[in-house]
């Protein structure tokens, strides 16, 4: 097989100094189903990203068909034929299939402006059977399944008349039905001389549908070669291998043995399933899993902000039944939340505005009509920025918005410590800032846990969590799957136990229901 | 079975303005019968007209998400400019009515070259404009009324065949051509699909600069053809020409089931419905010999379940659409 249809070349690129890809270099052949896999963070979104025209690589160049590629825009990607079928549909679910199948290309009546609505359903029918999808094309796709409407992203590819189709995570909403149909379409659009790249942490279905496979660790190739050159066990050792071990601060108290947080049979339908654990005095509790593994729904589930159908949370020993993100924070919680951008911060307001934002309640004066006293609040803003050592102007002027994102991070568990929290939950609380800054806020985690909190770290980094942590309970599709106390720990077992659960398609109660 | 009831919910929450309207037509059956003969409903769809010929380019503009409050003021400066050219040039009916329709396009082309190039939010720039109409028109006509001649207010009563009013055939016309360009035309299901996601069109190849132009633009002409239509029934242009009447349209769209969040919505029946709605409330009332003070608290009822309907629509939608992470057995 001579025939390259994707051809990386060097491909490095750098975000803000972190090096996120170091000189990959690949070819996927064409009609070949490449699977593509890594840990979070391994690189594999960057590289795709820059396929798909989203991000430019600061070296190395890509071939495609042969010739020199350079898209400047995902728009340019779709041109050159490359479609990306994300996690999250990109579908106006507002609009019909067939709406959805030639939104910017129409089939009109001769020159006029009108489209030509039988030729319109004609071929969406053709489109759709093609797929594999019997469904009137005039359906609005708000009505459909994920898997239908996933279906309908792939015709759509086809339509475009793509000939590299690349697969981010295609069955984690699937149900086992949906997910073999995938597959055989995928094997169809293969036999057509499409180019597959399937991104996924289901290794079962990786090994199934793939012909080669390419391992990404730390933004570098590990290893590249046909599908049955590999198992699973192979696979996973090739994505954890070895690294440089980083520095994690010492704590020096151990975990003490009263219950700050219990969590007992948490169900809700279609998100976890049966979750129970404690949280102790001075404890950091990790909790370990892929994405999408339920890790941070679990988490705003426990912070009251989802409802949960089953199952009792208790802080305390105080029962938290029915509460609200105001009634968690009231009983000393604190979620330190995923996405600080979003979620976390008030990005146009300042950094002492954002930092004494949730604990206002504690600056108040003049009974019961709650004026807010702001130089105190200030004052105890300016105490916590120097705590944490908050690089940034004077804290009332300088905006959360023009601080790095280290410094940012920074502001969010900040504001947290104001309301002088028992429960602090974090949720990947050092992703995208740098080792210096990372370092500080394990120190202040640390700190925090000798003091007495009790610390619920939620990461995607394996390596991170086994330095932190005193004990690590892994989730997947869901569901606790295991639990490691610190003698224990061992990446391999605990990134095992975190692909366990996606083996589970094959369970006997499923089985029986196709 | 989880899916039939899905679709049943499917079916209420798309198809609220029918629901609502049959619910006000047997209220009013029990209530006030009389409310109901040909005539009062001829003249509830001849007072809608030009409100829904007005909500009709309202609901270009809402479907991308956007809201244009100007059109009460465009209405008035684009019939002042008309009625004062017939005055000093004595142009006739019909050039007069080019003009108006020319002035109302400029005004919505202001409004789309602020919202589709400048950036600047709708609500803002539309609220400016709506100022800045009423200004200009109050400058033009020195904040005097300008009279129409007989050829125009003759136009406002005369009859089809001697059958349908004027003002109503106009109306079906600016119906059949929106129902032609939205849902037969690529540019109006491109217009659809920026109002649900700005970004996801532009990804998908849609030009969004194209289809907001075309929204305000065509608001901006719907609303001087509305202003010219209600001249021809009135006969002159005070300086509170048009005022209050952005509200009109922009309430009995949303009556008609479009959606303030922008990508849903429909002018036939919906709009359509929408606007002789709020008309026959107010004449439902009148024959029901409700107390006058309370019309508007009933309109606003009214208004009020049409919005929550919409808001309940798109919670469930969002429910629906929530990813699950476990595939439930």
């Amino acid at each position: 097989m001579n025939e390259w249809e994707v051809e990386f070349d060097h491909i490095s690129k750098s975000f803000f100094g972190i090096r996120a890809l170091s000189d990959v270099t690949f070819s996927v052949g064409k009609g070949q189903t490449l699977g593509l896999i890594g840990e979070n963070g391994a690189g594999k979104s960057t590289l795709m990203n820059i396929l798909g025209g989203v991000f430019e690589q600061d070296e190395g160049s890509i071939r495609l068909f042969g010739n020199e590629y350079n898209p400047s825009c995902p728009a340019d990607a779709t041109h050159a034929g490359i479609a990306f079928i994300h996690q999250e549909l990109n579908l106006f679910t507002n609009l019909s299939i067939a709406d959805n199948l030639f939104i910017d290309s129409f089939p009109r009546l001769g020159k006029s402006p009108f489209i030509d609505k039988s030729r319109l359903h004609k071929r969406a029918v053709d489109l759709l059977s093609s797929v594999d999808l019997h469904i009137s094309a005039g359906t609005p796709v708000e009505m459909l399944t994920p898997g239908e409407r996933q279906l309908v992203e792939i015709a759509r590819a086809i339509s475009q008349d793509a000939r590299v189709i690349i697969f981010d995570e295609p069955t984690t909403s699937l149900t086992a039905v949906e997910r073999k149909r995938l597959f055989d379409i995928i094997k169809r659009l293969q036999d057509q001389g499409r180019t597959i790249i399937y991104i996924s942490h289901t290794l079962e279905d990786v090994l199934q549908v793939s012909d080669a496979i390419a391992v990404l660790r730390d933004g570098c190739l590990v290893s590249i070669g046909p599908a049955r050159k590999y198992t699973i066990d192979r696979m996973i050792s090739d994505m954890v291998g070895r690294r440089i071990e980083q520095m994690y601060p010492a704590r020096r108290t151990a975990p003490g043995s009263a219950a700050l947080l219990e969590v007992e049979g948490v169900t809700q339908p279609g998100i976890v399933r049966d979750i129970s654990f404690k949280l102790h005095e001075n404890e950091v509790l990790g909790i370990f899993g892929l994405m999408g593994s339920g890790r941070s729904e679990l988490a705003s589930i426990t912070f009251g902000l989802d409802s949960r159908r089953t199952g009792r949370i208790s802080i305390r020993a105080k029962d938290t039944a029915g509460s609200s993100p105001v009634m968690s924070i009231h009983n000393g919680l604190a979620f330190v939340t995923e996405n600080r951008h979003q979620e976390g911060l008030l990005m146009e307001a300042s950094v002492s505005e954002n930092l004494y934002l949730t604990s206002l309640r504690k600056f108040t004066r003049l009974g019961p009509a709650r004026i807010i006293n702001r130089s105190e609040a200030l004052e105890s803003a300016n105490r916590i920025a120097e705590t944490l050592r908050i690089k940034s102007g004077p804290i009332n002027k300088q905006k959360v918005k023009n601080l790095s994102g280290g410094n940012q991070q920074k502001v969010v568990i900040g504001k947290w410590l104001l309301t002088e929290p028992d429960v602090l939950i974090l949720d990947e609380p050092t992703r995208g800032i740098d080792v210096g800054a990372k370092y500080e806020i394990y120190a202040t985690i640390n700190k925090l846990a000798e003091e007495g909190v009790g610390i619920l770290y939620i990461s995607s980094e394996l390596e991170e969590l086994t330095g932190m942590c005193d004990r690590i309970l892994v989730m997947s599709n869901g569901e606790m799957r295991a639990e490691f106390a610190r003698l224990d720990f061992d990446q391999e077992k605990i990134l095992q136990a975190a692909f366990s659960g996606r083996a589970g398609y094959c369970t006997p109660s499923e089985n029986g229901e196709n | 079975m989880s899916l039939k009831r899905n679709k049943l919910t499917h079916v209420v929450l798309n198809n609220t303005p029918l629901l609502l309207f049959t619910l006000l037509f047997i209220i009013f059956g029990l209530v006030a019968p009389k409310s109901l003969d040909y005539q009062s409903l001829e003249n509830a769809v001849k007072q809608a007209s030009y409100v829904g010929i007005i909500a009709v380019g309202m609901t270009f503009v809402l479907l991308t998400g956007g809201i244009d409050l100007s059109v009460g003021s465009n209405m008035y400066v684009s019939a002042a400019v008309a009625g004062l050219a017939m005055q000093h040039y004595s142009i006739g009916p019909w050039l007069a009515l080019v003009l108006c329709l020319f002035v109302g396009s400029a005004f919505g082309a202001v409004n789309a070259f602020a919202v589709a190039k400048l950036k600047i939010m709708p609500f803002v720039v539309t609220l400016a404009m709506m100022v800045t109409g009423r200004g200009i028109g109050l400058m033009f006509s020195k904040s005097r009324a300008v009279n129409f001649p007989d050829s125009v207010t003759g136009l406002g009563s005369a009859e089809l065949f001697g059958l349908i009013p004027y003002p109503i055939v106009v109306f079906a016309g600016v119906v059949f051509c929106a129902w032609l360009l939205l849902e037969r035309t690529a540019l109006g299901r491109q217009i659809y699909a920026v109002g649900f996601s700005k970004e996801a069109a532009r990804k998908a190849g849609v030009s969004t600069d194209r289809a907001l132009v075309t929204a305000y633009v065509l608001c901006g002409v719907f609303a001087s053809l509305g202003g010219f239509i209600s001249v021809a029934q009135l006969g002159n242009v005070n300086a509170g020409f048009g005022k209050g009447d952005e509200f009109d349209a922009i309430a009995a769209a949303v009556l008609g089931g479009v959606s303030l969040f922008g990508g849903a919505g429909r002018v036939f029946p919906g709009v359509v419905l929408g606007a002789v709605f709020i008309q026959a409330i107010s004449i439902g009332l009148v024959s029901a010999r409700v107390d006058l003070y309370l019309h508007p608290l009933i309109a606003a009822a009214f208004i009020f379940l049409a919005v929550l309907i919409d808001s309940l629509r798109n919670t469930y939608l969002a429910k629906l659409n929530r990813r699950n992470i476990r595939v439930e057995e």
